[in-house]
């Protein structure tokens, strides 16, 4: 398939998919809640409904940044999704979670304000483990190039199932699911906690969700390159790390944002650059043979 | 064009003189003009295709050239010798007199017998540091002119006015970096290195308070360590029958010049400020705000990590390269955390310098050709970006009285065009597509295809660079009440160099391309004698422009500014009272809301951090001694 048309089914699935993977994470949640859960299609009802209310904005300018946000979002997962540089996606990742802080900093409130920096903590937090991602798979593979990762139809995570954790680990964060929900929970039970997205109402706020359905969609292509061997191997394990992700937001309750930081940089630390460690010792050695 | 790199060397030397020579403001400003012109102008010549071979000419025989620089040594030796002496420092002096030791008896004796083809050379590598000197060099001093105007006259009456002698500092030194680029026999790239710490000294300590004085002399202190180094690299060098033109020394057998070359990469490390002796680029601060501008951007930081990149060829594969990317793979993590916990905005800029330097330097010591492709459009981006960013803080800190980033809050209505300024140089520095990411992305590829443990290094660096700028972006665009336009009586000069600076900025990172296939590209294939060099695929080039596209459509939604929203109060926990900044808060008082940016310091202690890689880089350089004496 021309990397046109994987970029045009992107554009067009991912929203209704990550939109489903909302409401079937609300609907998993319920079930271990023991309740009943909201319709599968909710999200998709609460976008419409946000979408006709009004534009209440605290500062003039705010939700351009919130529409390059979105801009950039759906722009990283078509370079991810039209095979590109692994590390360019990670670089337009980066990009265009700034232009969300940069709103809420803009948008000027206290609680936008402590949602940007708590924001701004877990980028850095999470950063390395995805940077780490790039580089281990450049290890393993040579080549930067998702279309020719996916290609070679290997099993990284057999390689680098350290590099795998830690990344399971900062997906918690990038999902902003507990324990690490610090700068906006989907569960706006008190301002803080809301956070970032406090000042950001009506199609704005629509715009913030949809832009999280695609990037969303856009996380789960990179679990899948650990799992490239066969498309229905890599989807299995990317749907069962998916509902990981909602059992591990399910059994925990928030943590401080220095525990984060903290926890995130030991676990990329140690099991990420100790499994690139390895990878070179074992290399340098003669014992493996990674793939020229 | 016969001798035009002599003269263009020669020139700011000459205007210096004269700069001395004159109390009178308005001289002072008609020939630091005519000066800024003239080396923009000569640099933006030699950047041209096609300028002959003969521009390396000497008008001059070239012994005589050496007595000059011989005498003008002995001058300076005495001189730092007497200031050992007036200032009760036996360290100096020993430094001093170990150099001086080292080299009077090559230099006298066999001086002359030190067989040399070309003095003077001229690749696209020098060019460019030509270029960054020149043009933001220039820029700097026409800044300077209404800098220290308003410096003496408004903020400080009761210092010494000592202008004449700062803008001849100024011309010296940047005729010293001229002839530090273009020399190609090493002893006069000594020279040029001794009188560069020289000035660097002079203008630190221009305050006179005990602070800027000491600051000065520990900024001396280490760069003389450094040329201590270069001194004996010269005498390995001379002793030895090797060569001291760098064209041939990077030509020679690896195993024959690892060790001068190994030193004169310490010197580098030196003199761009590298753990351990980072201590002196922060501390240079003290100084007025062009100087600090001219150090971090277009000149001194520069020298050493132009003479690393020069040896990087030698470096290349062995452990003393290995161990000194180390060195700068430290000092970029080091410097990035740290650079979290500062709220000076002089010394987050600092830190950043000290952390891009590392990374450069980190290419150096992998010294293959995409690490060296890698660390000369670091060079380029970050004297660009540094510049504008220095040259904003020090009219914002005249302006606002502070220089404390949170009290930059509000700066896009108080001062909005040095506020949209500033965000451009931040952007350079750090942001997707701009510049410095372009250039990290192929730090990361070579360092990936040589030694993959470093990128441990990067891949931490970079998330710490990410949260200390955005930060500061951040306080910028917040804006809580109505604030009064202070944006007034900035003089002309200080305007060019602004808004030129920004556009070069900007103008760089959309031509980076050409940038790279006209200057650094040929620069590579020459060096490591390639026949094909392409660092980038154009597909990723592509997509590159295509996201700063994007990006710079960004200001194009200030069109639609205000309209179909309906502005309310922010949400401030409480019943709003009166404006958007005060709640009813409880007992009935109505209290101010204030925003306070994270500092991390209890996690990431500044001091604390910095020490520690002081002494973790001390260990590295041990490293490097031992590893160089068994060799």
């Amino acid at each position: 398939m021309s990397p046109w048309w994987r970029v045009l089914i992107y554009l067009v699935a991912a929203p209704l998919l990550g939109g489903l993977l909302a409401g079937l994470d609300r609907r998993i949640s319920a079930r271990m809640q023991a309740r009943l859960g909201p319709p599968l299609l909710q999200p998709f009802y609460d976008v419409a409904k946000l979408w006709s209310k009004e534009r209440l904005v605290v500062r003039r300018s705010q939700n351009f940044y919130i529409l390059f946000f979105f801009l950039l979002t759906v722009f990283t997962g078509a370079l991810f999704f039209g095979g590109s540089d692994l590390l360019l996606v990670f670089f337009a990742l980066t990009l265009s979670g700034i232009f969300f802080v940069l709103g809420a900093y803009k948008a000027s409130s206290p609680y936008s304000f402590v949602g940007a920096s708590r924001e701004l903590i877990q980028m850095m937090a999470d950063e390395p483990a995805i940077l780490l991602t790039a580089v281990g798979m450049y290890m393993v593979t040579h080549t930067f190039s998702v279309h020719e990762i996916a290609a070679q139809q290997t099993m990284p995570v057999l390689l680098l199932p350290g590099v795998f954790f830690a990344l399971m680990y900062v997906m918690e964060i990038k999902f902003r699911k507990s324990p690490f929900d610090l700068s906006s929970s989907h569960h706006a039970h008190q301002e803080l906690v809301r956070g970032i997205a406090t000042e950001f109402a009506g199609p704005t706020l629509a715009l913030i969700e949809v832009a999280h359905w695609y990037e969303n969609v856009m996380l789960l292509g990179w679990i899948f390159l650990f799992f490239s061997i066969h498309w229905a191997v890599g989807l299995a394990f990317t749907a069962l790390s998916f509902f990981l992700l909602v059992v591990v937001d399910n059994v925990c309750a928030r943590v401080k944002w220095q525990f984060v930081l903290r926890s995130a940089w030991r676990v990329t630390l140690v099991l990420g650059c100790g499994n690139i460690l390895l990878l070179w010792l074992l290399e340098m050695f003669g014992i493996l043979k990674l793939n020229q | 064009m016969s001798g035009f790199i002599f003269l263009l060397v020669v020139f700011p030397f000459l205007l210096a003189g004269l700069l001395l020579a004159t109390g009178s403001n308005r001289i002072r400003r008609l020939i630091v003009g005519v000066g800024v012109t003239g080396v923009m102008l000569g640099a933006l010549c030699l950047a041209l295709p096609g300028v002959p071979e003969s521009v390396t000419r000497l008008p001059v025989a070239p012994e005589l050239v050496t007595r000059a620089m011989l005498v003008a040594e002995a001058l300076i030796t005495l001189y730092l010798l007497g200031l050992s002496v007036r200032l009760r420092q036996p360290l100096l002096a020993a430094l001093v007199l170990a150099q001086s030791a080292l080299l009077l008896p090559l230099e006298l004796g066999g001086g002359h017998h030190v067989a040399v083809a070309r003095y003077l050379g001229h690749d696209q590598f020098s060019v460019i540091l030509a270029l960054i000197i020149g043009v933001v060099g220039g820029l700097v001093c026409l800044y300077a002119l209404d800098y220290m105007q308003e410096f003496h006259v408004t903020h400080h009456p009761d210092l010494r006015d000592g202008r004449r002698g700062f803008f001849a500092v100024l011309f010296l030194f940047l005729g010293a970096m001229f002839g530090l680029v273009f020399s190609n026999t090493l002893l006069w790239v000594y020279f040029f290195w001794e009188v560069t710490s020289l000035c660097s000294y002079w203008l630190i300590g221009y305050k006179g308070t005990e602070e800027s004085k000491r600051n000065a002399l520990r900024a001396l202190l280490m760069n003389m360590a450094g040329g201590l180094g270069f001194a004996v690299a010269l005498f390995v060098l001379i002793r030895g029958g090797g060569p001291v033109e760098i064209d041939r020394l990077v030509v020679s057998t690896p195993a024959l010049v690892l060790l001068p070359a190994s030193l004169l990469a310490f010197a580098g490390l030196t003199k761009s400020a590298q753990l351990p002796f980072s201590s002196w680029l922060l501390g240079a601060m003290v100084a007025p705000t062009p100087v600090s501008a001219l150090l971090h951007s277009s000149t001194m930081v520069n020298a050493g990590v132009y003479l690393i990149l020069r040896v990087a060829p030698v470096l290349q594969g062995t452990a003393a390269g290995l161990l000194i990317a180390l060195v700068g793979a430290l000092t970029f993590l080091v410097a990035s955390l740290a650079a979290i916990g500062a709220s000076d905005a002089k010394k987050v800029l600092a830190y950043s310098t000290v952390a891009n330097l590392g990374l450069i330097v980190l290419c150096g010591g992998i010294g293959t050709h995409e690490a060296v492709w890698a660390g000369v459009l670091l060079i380029v981006f970050h004297a660009i970006a540094k510049g504008l960013l220095f040259l904003c803080v020090g009219v914002v800190e005249h302006k606002i009285g502070s220089r404390n980033i949170n009290d930059m809050s509000g700066l896009v209505l108080k001062m909005p065009r040095l506020a949209v300024m500033l965000l451009i140089g931040m952007a350079g520095m750090f942001l997707a597509p701009f510049g410095m990411l372009i250039s990290k992305y192929a730090v990361l590829r070579a360092v990936l295809d040589s030694a993959p443990l470093m990128a441990v290094f990067i891949v931490f660096g970079s998330a710490a660079t990410l949260f200390f700028w955005i930060k500061w972006m951040g306080c910028l665009l917040v804006v809580t009440r109505p604030y009064e336009n202070v944006e007034k009586n900035i003089g002309r000069g200080k305007w060019t160099a602004l808004y030129s600076l920004s556009a070069l900025t900007f103008g760089t990172c959309m031509l980076f391309p050409l940038i790279s296939t006209c200057l650094i590209e040929p620069y590579i294939r020459t060096q490591y004698h390639l026949a094909q060099f392409t660092p980038m695929s154009e597909g990723n080039i592509i997509l590159m422009v295509i996201m700063l596209a994007l990006v710079a459509l960004f200001p194009l939604s200030f069109l639609n500014y205000g309209r179909n929203v309906k502005v309310i109060d922010p949400y401030l926990g409480g019943a709003n009272a009166e404006d958007g900044s005060r709640f009813n808060g409880a007992l009935g008082a109505t209290r101010e809301m204030s925003m306070q940016n994270y500092y991390l310091s209890e996690m990431l202690p500044e001091a604390k951090m910095m020490r520690a890689g002081v002494i973790m880089a001390c260990a590295l350089l041990a490293g490097l001694l031992v590893k160089v004496v068994v060799s």
